[in-house]
């Protein structure tokens, strides 16, 4: 019998009750906890989903024929949509409830995107199709490119970026391109302490040297201390804002003109657009590179980890400098994919080049296209207001119980952030964010921004409710005084997820990658594989 | 409006437990000149979802859909039927609305998902390990030239001329930035391989040989005497496949002695989708799990003894290590590979064969029918389901009268390398199983109207 138990908690799959009745099944499932083998302990060489020919002519010679099948065994139609679906539910969704990780905007995902992508003219169309079978997909690019424009107050866009750390790269080579093309040598990028990880990768990765600017009380960019260590060295500054402590820096205009004076760049890490679109124009704060993450503020599906979309809007002084290809319209109505072939035609010869090897998320543009077409210039607005006003309304929510290290200073944007202070001795955030799991939600996001102590960063976005606002407040709440209360029960959470905390010193100390077993016969997983005790 | 649940009062009453007096009282820390008072003046207002749809579909509807006329194109993107399941399971609201899984307990159908798919992708490149994914093919080709610098500590790439063209600018737009230095070159317009100048061009400088298998002009180069060489320079061989579906016929390059192996992942569940997204894939050597890019999904244990499964090895990641990460990679391309997984599971690996013997059964007819038009010849002695045709004209021109007349016959190598007079006259033309044999007639018939 666990400590939990004896503190009253329901007992936990394959434990015992207080009175000792056996909670273990003989199938190893419970109910609706369902578990699940993986494919290849299930599936069997036989078996195939796909009904194929068998065609019986010889190869052309010369082929390094493959000596044996892929050692991958099959599954048949039934046996796989029971595998994934099963699969699919050991997963927490947006779909499900409150998804509150700071910085990463789970908002609702619209299904009139999902169906839209669908459409054969977008999702049946080759990447090299001549140019006059396309015009509708080069106008969907077209067409965002210039709401990109638009709602950031911007002059070009650079549709191609695959994800947002991708965009970083694209703009910070921009800004590379364009002090090449003056002559000059600047290796310095600039990254305030609190940016999201990706910044300096991107910035190492582009070949910069990174240096840390530090933040004030208040949880801004130290604008003395920035301008302080700016010289002719300084290629630029990349900047989150809204910054990861969920606050607007107020200075921004103020942080670009002393970068642009002394012959540097603005990137802005636009991660957190969500907050502001439609409020306020990066472009009108001096920012000359940013991208949008496609898969935060216009509501294309996150997807377990990707894909994501990160068009990089840029300033008059770096759109020259911008990626091949993107799309163009001439006055005839045409519109035109511009490659290496007509760069040059299209006044783009400075361009720093190709990126990756078509012309971008294709996929994710329709999805955000329709999302921006259904909340039009004014619904965006109310957007960034609700998002906006929804993290106020938990930062106020919970300050009293929560340490809120920002919460003196004034609102916050679109996001609240909290740290472990007053928390028992021996409690993290680490049990708080679990016992959110038994509470039957996504925990925030957690130890991030590194500024804060035990940081916990919540963002609801505009697609949550006050009511599931107020069950989620009212859980943190319990969760924060239990945490403070020293409850030794949330050590152990989560207790009711299909998986209790698992052990990732293992998982990195002896990595297993690859499953290495061999195929078993159809239909019987060995039980030391799915997790014999 | 239908996505925002919040009402008047609800606003009101939360502005109210907030302590302001309205929503502008919350955006106090923008400047007020910054400030936007209305919407943006020239866009559009809100639209109902009738309107959207109707807008949307207009625009769809000026795009000619592979699927509505004979088609032929490939260069790095093929058209292959996926199973209705595969579209239906990637929907799933678990699958399409989950976050990256950082939180294990709740997120063990994403990260299954992952271990099986690094385990089915290592199976089929015949590599050790394989990472959750990347980008696309062309983003993981240059990640692994990266790689293989940290491993070899050299810099100096050596690209074949069978390297799809827009990979190779990719990998020339990265190295002008970081210093790398990259020996490229064209294709040779021959039956062979550009095996021998690749060989040729390795040095003891030489990080790494990057080689395109099958290759752009549908050739099949000999990576096993490529890595011979490669080895006795001490240089690795990145192999790149664009077509994975070629692997359930020939064999895969892990096992023909690639270091690394990495691949477009898009012929398997993920489609056309006019170029993205798409799915990196990449495999290598166990030995170098800790110079790879990108997240990886590890087999654990949980508080009781259960097997599940985790992100892990993150310490190479941007999230801990920041600039000294070995990518700046962080979202990928999850539910695509959930995509793929999906179908190769409806495949398996003897269903992967089949699908590979008949696609190359539909090219060979194809090679069959289209050679007989007069003036038209094949390039290729050796090819899985894509060759490269010779025209007596540039095929640049024949391409775009193809599509006026409702076929989709092929992309033109002028296409590919802008300006390259010598290539013009090729034409590289794809069968998979989506071709029938009405579609290889008409194309015939249609390709000698052209050329008379």
């Amino acid at each position: 019998m666990s400590a939990a138990n004896a503190a009253g908690w329901r007992p936990t799959m394959g434990d015992t009750t207080p009175q000792g009745e056996n909670f273990t099944t003989k199938s190893g499932d419970y109910g609706l906890m369902l578990e699940e083998p993986l494919s290849f302990e299930i599936g069997g060489r036989e078996k195939c989903g796909v009904d194929l020919d068998d065609p019986q002519g010889a190869p052309v010679a010369g082929l390094p024929l493959r000596k044996a099948a892929p050692d991958l065994p099959g599954l048949t139609e039934p046996e796989t949509v029971r595998h994934y679906t099963r699969l699919s539910r050991q997963n927490y969704a947006i779909d499900l409830g409150p998804f509150p990780l700071g910085s990463c905007t789970m908002k609702h995902n619209p299904r009139l995107n999902e169906k839209v992508s669908r459409l054969p003219g977008f999702a049946d169309v080759h990447p090299l199709q001549p140019q006059s079978s396309v015009q509708g997909a080069l106008g969907v690019i077209n067409e965002l490119a210039h709401w990109l424009i638009a709602l950031t107050g911007m002059h070009g866009v650079a549709m191609t970026p695959k994800a947002g750390a991708h965009g970083e790269l694209c703009g910070l080579l921009c800004i590379k391109a364009a002090i090449e093309a003056r002559g000059e040598q600047r290796g310095v990028i600039l990254v305030p302490e609190s940016a999201h990880g990706t910044n300096p990768a991107t910035a190492a990765f582009a070949g910069f040297k990174v240096e840390s600017i530090p933040a004030n009380a208040a949880g801004r960019v130290d604008l003395e201390a920035l301008k302080a260590r700016l010289g002719p060295d300084i290629a630029g500054i990349m900047i989150t804002n809204p910054n990861t402590c969920g606050l607007f820096e107020p200075d921004m205009k103020a942080i670009s003109d002393a970068v642009h004076a002394i012959g540097g760049y603005v990137y802005c890490d636009g991660a957190n657009f969500n907050a502001i679109v439609g409020k306020v124009r990066p472009g009108d704060l001096g920012i000359d590179a940013m991208h949008i993450n496609l898969h935060k503020t216009f509501s294309t599906p996150h997807g377990g980890g990707g894909p994501g979309s990160g068009p990089v809007v840029l300033s008059e002084a770096l759109s020259p400098y911008g990626p091949l290809p993107f799309t163009a319209k001439t006055a005839d109505g045409v519109i035109h994919l511009v490659e290496e072939e007509n760069a040059q035609a299209f006044d783009h010869s400075q361009g720093f080049g190709r990126m990756s090897a078509f012309h971008g998320q294709m996929g994710m543009f329709t999805r955000a296209l329709t999302y921006i077409l259904s909340h039009g210039a004014d619904g965006l607005q109310q957007v960034a207001e609700d998002a906006v006003l929804n993290a106020n309304y938990v930062l106020r929510s919970l300050e009293d119980v929560l340490q809120a290290p920002f919460a003196e200073s004034g609102p916050c944007m679109h996001e609240a952030l909290f740290s472990d202070r007053g928390f028992a001795d021996g409690f993290s955030t680490q049990d708080v964010a679990k016992g959110l799991i038994d509470e039957g939600f996504h925990p925030m996001t957690v130890y991030f921004p590194l500024v804060v102590h035990g940081a916990m960063l919540v963002e609801p976005t505009e697609t949550e409710s006050k009511s599931g606002l107020d069950r989620f407040i009212a859980s943190l709440r319990s969760l924060a005084e239990r945490a403070k209360a020293g409850d030794r029960s949330l050590h152990s959470a989560p207790h009711f997820a299909p998986r209790r905390r698992l052990d990732e010193t293992l998982a990195a100390r002896k990595p297993i990658l690859v499953w290495k077993g061999e195929p078993g016969p159809a239909g019987l997983p060995s039980p030391s594989e799915i997790g014999d005790r | 409006m239908r996505y925002l649940p919040l009402t008047a009062d609800d606003r009101a009453a939360m502005l109210g437990i907030i302590g302001a007096t309205s929503v502008d009282d919350l955006f106090v820390d923008v400047p007020a000149e910054a400030r936007l008072s209305g919407p943006i003046v020239g866009l559009p207002l809100h639209a109902n979802e009738l309107a959207v749809e109707r807008h949307m579909t207009r625009l769809a509807s000026q795009n000619l859909s592979a699927g509505s006329a004979p088609f032929f194109l490939g260069a790095g993107a093929y058209r292959h039927h996926i199973p209705a399941s595969v579209d239906h399971l990637i929907q799933r609201g678990e699958f399409l609305t989950a976050y990256t899984p950082y939180q294990p307990e709740i997120a063990q159908g994403t990260l299954q998902v992952l271990f099986e798919f690094q385990t089915q992708v290592a199976r089929l490149l015949g590599t050790d390990i394989a990472n959750a994914s990347m980008y696309d093919g062309s983003t993981a080709c240059w990640e692994a030239i990266l790689m293989a610098g940290r491993i070899t500590r050299k810099s100096r790439a050596v690209l074949s001329g069978g390297l799809h063209p827009h990979y190779a600018q990719v990998v020339k737009t990265m190295a002008r930035f970081t210093g790398d230095t990259i020996d490229a070159r064209l294709p040779e317009l021959s039956a062979e391989a550009d095996d021998a100048a690749v060989i040729a061009a390795i040095d003891a400088d030489t990080s790494c040989v990057v080689v395109q298998y099958p290759d752009i002009l549908g050739r099949i180069p000999d990576l096993a005497a490529i890595a011979a060489a490669a080895q006795a320079k001490g240089a690795l061989l990145i192999a790149v496949v664009t077509e994975p579906v070629a692997l359930g016929l020939i064999e895969a390059p892990g096992n023909l002695g690639a270091d690394i192996v990495v691949g477009e992942g898009q012929s398997l569940g993920v489609g056309l989708q006019f170029g993205g997204p798409y799915l990196g894939l990449f495999g290598c050597r166990e030995k170098f799990v800790r110079q790879m890019p990108g997240r990886l999904c590890g087999q654990t244990v949980d508080a009781e003894g259960k097997r599940g499964f985790v992100l892990t090895l993150s310490t190479r990641e941007q999230h801990i290590r920041r600039e000294k990460a070995t990518s700046n990679i962080c979202t990928n391309s999850g539910l695509c590979a959930l995509a793929f997984s999906i179908h190769m599971t409806l495949l398996g690996g003897e269903g992967l064969a089949r699908l590979a013997k008949v696609n190359h059964a539909r090219a060979q007819a194809m090679v069959a029918r289209l050679a007989k038009v007069p003036g038209v010849s094949c390039l290729n002695t050796t090819y899985f389901n894509e060759v490269t045709l010779l025209l007596p004209q540039d095929a640049r021109e024949v391409v775009r009268v193809l599509a006026d007349r409702g076929v989709l016959g092929g992309v033109s190598l002028g296409r590919l390398y802008p300006g390259v007079e010598g290539l013009a006259n090729g034409l590289l033309v794809t069968a998979t199983e989506t071709v029938t044999d009405e579609d290889i007639e008409t194309f015939a018939t249609e390709l000698a109207g052209v050329l008379a």
